[in-house]
């Protein structure tokens, strides 16, 4: 119940960790918050022979704002940090209230906004709200820089398309629209654990109050988030009444998503929770849009 | 194995500590410093037993390694009496009979202590909510969370 031996390095600067990163690669693991990482080491089902903790390195932890109107986020911000920003509360809604969702308030003290990311966990709320939102994320490795589309970033289980000696540095919203809104809701047996299903969704309206866009993800039903575009092509030109919306969810629910079954929910429970979900989600969107 | 020496604050106190590098901050307090106030339960996050303050907000010790406290500020469960006085919590939760086999009571007490420090008046709900990385076995919650709301009203006719 204790982590193997591992060489620990605890650069100060994300110049230095590129450079551990460059020279070890394959060989390291980076610590960010550690609440998955540690666990695993706990249990030895990871044994990294070398560890590169970011905790030092407060060139990573910043909520800004950017000139568009959306929100820059360092990758070592905590979750406790952005739960509490005035900043992401104002432009980023959805993030706010997925955020209460994520374990509990230990994990959340200590849990990172990247940490998460990199770590594409299916069941995590984080990388489904990024879906959900457009968000775009910055990687490093050695001087070159490159963003990648959140949707284009999570690959299959627990994998991303950052290479060994790269780093996840930002995560960068877009601006919210005019006329839309957003909503979180996930199923889990207990507050804080693990959810069963969880979709993110939003919806902006037109003049004539038809759906101008949809944005719709799921979390736990597959080997990765999911942003699901069949629903969203359904419902996406049409005005957002109990019908439509009901029709998108069942889209959702047989279409675009592959949930697995485990010793918590069968696929059919799945399913069903993704329907029922996504028709709470999209509702409490499209209320909030048109009352905003 | 590497070792290193790190100057940390332990309920109030330096002390400069030389360990391995995958000791974690449970095993450094136990171990190292015997206090053993701190329960080691899941070693993976889920049950909240090994609760202790880190710069003033709740971290499962099991899940921080000892070197990434390097110049932090620990609280523990041994950290809340002070000159042979109960901290209001500690006392509220023995009046409330909030404590039965004790093994939760460190950790529910320091994520109690950070939730009053925050919001010295809680509701229920927000005591809960607090409360929810916090596994008990015994009580059933109700007389925790009864512990807390004395130890808010406490406080509060302390101050009055």
């Amino acid at each position: 119940m204790k982590p193997a031996p591992f060489e620990y390095h605890a650069p100060a600067t994300v110049e230095q960790a590129l450079e551990l990163l460059a020279t070890h690669g394959y060989d390291a693991k980076i610590l960010a918050g550690g609440q998955s990482l540690i666990p695993t080491m706990n249990f030895r089902l990871a044994q990294p022979a070398i560890l590169i903790d970011m905790n030092n390195i407060p060139a990573l932890r910043y909520i800004e704002p950017t000139p568009a109107g959306g929100v820059r986020i360092g990758a070592m911000t905590r979750y406790q940090t952005a739960e509490r920003s005035p900043l992401i509360a104002e432009r980023a809604p959805l993030v706010a209230e997925a955020l209460p969702h994520i374990a509990h308030p230990q994990i959340r003290t200590r849990g990172t906004m990247g940490g998460a990311i990199a770590h594409a966990d299916p069941a995590a709320e984080l990388p489904a709200v990024c879906v959900a939102l457009g968000a775009r994320f910055k990687l490093r490795r050695g001087t070159q820089e490159r963003w990648i589309a959140a949707e284009d970033f999570f690959v299959g289980l627990f994998t991303t398309l950052l290479e060994p000696d790269e780093l996840l540095l930002e995560i960068e919203l877009p601006p919210l629209p005019a006329r839309s809104a957003w909503a979180f809701t996930e199923v889990a047996r207990r507050h804080g654990d693990y959810a069963l299903v969880g979709v993110a969704a939003g919806i902006t309206l037109d003049d004539a109050g038809n759906c101008a866009d949809v944005r719709l993800s799921f979390l736990s039903v597959g080997d990765r988030a999911v942003l699901a575009h069949n629903a969203i092509a359904a419902l996406k030109g049409h005005p957002p009444t109990a019908e439509t919306i009901a029709h998108a969810a069942a889209i959702a629910a047989a279409d675009d998503i592959a949930p697995n079954a485990d010793i918590h929910a069968s696929v059919d429970y799945r399913r069903h929770l993704a329907k029922t979900l996504a028709q709470r989600a999209l509702t409490q969107a499209a209320e909030r849009a048109s009352a905003g | 194995m590497a070792h290193h020496t790190i100057t940390v604050t332990i309920n109030g106190e330096t002390e400069i500590v030389t360990v391995p590098s995958h000791m974690t901050l449970l095993e450094m307090l136990r171990e190292e410093l015997a206090l053993t106030g701190t329960k080691n339960g899941c070693a993976s996050g889920e049950c909240g037993a090994c609760t202790v303050m880190m710069n003033g907000a709740p971290v499962n010790s099991c899940l921080v390694l000892a070197v990434e406290t390097d110049g932090a500020e620990i609280m523990t469960v041994e950290g809340l009496a002070h000159d042979h006085t109960l901290d209001p919590l500690q006392e509220a939760f023995v009046e409330s009979g909030a404590v039965q086999c004790g093994f939760c009571t460190p950790g529910m007490l320091i994520s109690s202590k950070s939730l009053l420090m925050r919001n010295p008046n809680p509701t229920d709900h927000d005591i809960r909510e607090a409360l929810v990385g916090n596994l008990c076995r015994c009580t059933g919650y109700v007389r925790i969370v009864d512990g807390v709301r004395q130890a808010a009203k406490l406080v509060a006719s302390d101050t009055k």
